[in-house]
């Protein structure tokens, strides 16, 4: 079995890529790459395309090693990744979608993100205009006696993101959920190509905007890494700080919501009312409810002061004194147990098939945290355990949420003891050649993925990838043989974000 | 779970319990908002939600209208779960192409007398994604809007403030279809 540096120095090492290795391979190596995905030696990061190359980025997760693995398309084509290792097939369909890549041997061929409406084809690659005329889309069939079909969506009952699925249930059982994404599709990473720093850094903090802190935060790490610009240790910490609160307020949000959905109006309320207390106290600390635009490449816009601590500090105690009592009344209440345990049970060996990050893949028995494997600063110092669960149910997703909120509560603490002096921000220097950065960072619904390539300040290619790519498939799986009413309560305690994926 | 509920009888309701400045706007807010809409439209007034292509960021503050904070159903204002419910369309986002279609069949799905609010820079022209492939531009380019609320994303105490600054258009009959 090789391992990944084998696997890198195989290949052509590329200059100026940091903090992990790049490396330009053929197609046979790209081939059994995705062989070793499949079995699950190797977990994969990410896929993404430029005009004629295709990029993996590859997790050895024992060694806490990533590389990422290049191969040229001259000819636009390329094995297919998805072909042997599912997790890809969506990935494989937006490359296809934005650069007019094709992946051979790809099983499934239907559009993704391209809905038939931008007037282009291939977008990312040079647009060719195209009429905007709407081709029916080929849901997946099952056939089977009394089986019927429910539409939902793109718009739903609730305030939540548009998105379609398609239910085929046999009586109240589902048999088969096929979600179709990519409404909320606004071009990102278009839009990067030839932005400034500021401007980058401010579009990858409205990529989600629950996750607008650790989006600005992958973003800012890899431009720096990029850059070899080294972050003010005060940066290093506040930037943890704001991640933290960021955590904290929606885990705070969703359990409540969780709840909300099994009918438990209660801890809905309650939870909304700590969310909100979180988030008051962000605005008071650092200026804005969801802590936007404050993480820059190079550091922080804003400095904590004494009475930002001192909300920050208050909001906390209140917490960790009214949240111990709802998680008592959760673990209490028989009625609400009986609608969570055993409901929507994602098995372990999927979330590790599909890498899937934050509570989705700790709550099945992937223990992956990005602060504690690939360990960023200021997370060597800081103490926190990262909670892990087996059984894989929405229990056990709100049990994760809970032990996290915990974890985070704890950390703030430590972080506003420890937080050092020092200046907010290193200046960057535009460099005249071309280079590569690539961060990975735990935002609360999972790990956030962020690469690109500045040259003269400007970014020339930037992708970002959500958590989301790798749990909104495991969702079609785990709501299998669950009842349809129980939908929203699966979907709630997986929490995907339609926003990152359609990017 | 009897405990919370004994504790909640005699807690003060938390939005009067802070006096900070931004809490006693929403008081006065409050009231403003219920005299208003309690003359047109008795005491209700149904919002559906429309995200059109957002980030998410505004359905989040959205959200915590409904927290014990803000509490918008006291006033009246509530949110529906069809626009064939709605009186009020609330529409998040830059438009994006993908959502275009959904976004007008909704409109047309709500029933008349109705207003849009467009919340959210977004909503405005399509703010930091104006000039995307895939995006077609603010809530107005697609469907007729009688309101914007700026802000990324707009407070909810802006939001409150918005929904009164309708009312009050509503009252005077200028925005009416």
């Amino acid at each position: 079995m090789p391992s990944l540096i084998d696997l890198v120095q195989k290949g052509r090492k590329v200059r100026h890529h940091a903090p992990w290795p790049r490396a330009v391979i053929d197609s046979a190596l790209w081939a059994s790459t995705a062989s070793e995905l499949a079995q699950g030696r190797l977990s994969l990061l990410g896929l993404w395309g430029e005009p004629a190359m295709v990029h993996m980025a590859i997790l050895d997760q024992e060694a806490a090693a990533i590389a990422v693995l290049s191969l040229d398309c001259p000819d636009g084509s390329y094995p297919s990744v998805g072909a042997r290792h599912p997790p890809a097939l969506r990935l494989e369909r937006t490359i296809n979608d934005l650069f007019g890549l094709s992946a051979e041997g790809l099983p499934d061929k239907r559009p993704w993100l391209d809905h038939d409406r931008w007037g282009v084809c291939f977008p990312l690659a040079g647009c060719v205009d195209v009429p905007v005329e709407a081709s029916p889309y080929p849901f997946l069939t099952t056939i089977g006696e009394g089986v019927h079909q429910i539409a939902v969506g793109p718009v739903h009952a609730g305030i939540i993101e548009p998105g379609h699925f398609r239910f085929t249930a046999s009586g109240e059982t589902v048999v088969r959920l096929e979600q179709r994404l990519g409404y909320t599709h606004k071009g990102i990473e278009g839009l990067m190509t030839g932005a400034t720093l500021e401007r980058g850094v401010q579009l990858a903090g409205r990529v989600s905007g629950d996750s607008t802190v650790a989006y600005a935060y992958a973003f800012s790490k890899a431009a720096e890494a990029a850059l070899q610009l080294v972050v003010p240790d005060r940066a290093n910490w506040l930037r943890a700080l704001l991640a933290e609160l960021e955590r904290l307020a929606n885990h705070l949000g969703d359990i409540g919501a969780i709840c909300n959905d099994a009918s438990f109006a209660l801890i809905h309320a309650h939870c909304s009312v700590l969310r909100e207390a979180v988030l008051r106290a962000a605005d008071l600390a650092f200026g804005h409810r969801l802590m936007r635009d404050i993480i820059v490449p190079g550091g922080v816009t804003r400095d904590l002061d004494e009475w930002g601590t001192k909300a920050i500090r208050a909001a906390l105690n209140d917490i960790r004194l009214r949240f111990a009592v709802l998680v008592e009344l959760y673990d209490n209440t028989a009625s609400l147990q009986d609608r969570t345990v055993n409901t929507g049970v994602l098995k372990p060996a999927l979330a590790r098939q599909y890498a899937a990050g934050g509570y989705v893949g700790r709550a099945s028995g992937r223990s992956f945290d990005a602060r504690k494997t690939l360990v960023y600063p200021p997370y060597e110092r800081l103490h926190f355990e990262v909670p892990v669960l087996n059984e894989g149910d929405v229990n056990a997703r709100v049990w994760l949420r809970v032990r996290e909120v915990v974890q985070s509560l704890s950390l703030v603490d430590q972080i506003l003891r420890q937080l050092p002096e020092g200046p907010l921000i290193s200046p960057a220097e535009p460099q005249p050649e071309a280079r590569e950065g690539i961060a990975v960072v735990e935002g609360f619904r999972g790990d956030i993925l962020v690469w690109l390539r500045v040259q003269e300040g400007l970014v020339e290619r930037c992708h970002l990838r959500d958590p989301s790519w790798f749990q909104w498939p495991l969702l079609e799986a785990a709501i299998e043989g669950n009842i349809v009413a129980d939908f929203p309560l699966c979907n709630k305690s997986f929490n995907c974000s339609y926003s990152g994926q359609d990017t | 779970m009897r405990r919370l509920f004994f504790e909640s009888l005699f807690r003060p309701p938390l939005t009067e319990q802070a006096p900070a400045a931004d809490d006693a706007a929403i008081a006065e807010l409050a009231r403003a908002v219920e005299v208003t809409a309690r003359r047109r439209l008795g005491r209700s007034l149904s919002i559906r939600e429309v995200d059109a292509g957002s980030c998410n960021g505004c359905e989040l503050e959205i959200h915590a209208l409904n927290n014990a904070y803000y509490d918008v159903e006291r006033f009246g204002l509530r949110f529906v779960a069809s626009p064939r419910h709605a009186d009020v369309l609330m529409v998040t986002g830059p438009v994006t192409k993908n959502m275009r279609d959904a976004l007008e069949r909704t409109y047309h799905a709500t029933p008349n007398p109705k207003w849009v609010v467009a919340v959210g820079d977004c909503a405005r022209d399509g703010g930091c994604f104006a000039g995307s492939y895939a995006v077609v531009g603010g809530v107005s380019d697609v469907i007729p809007v009688d309101l914007h609320i700026p802000g990324c994303p707009p407070q909810p105490i802006a939001m409150l403030r918005g929904l009164l600054a309708l009312l009050d258009r509503v009252d005077t009959g200028a925005a009416a279809p």
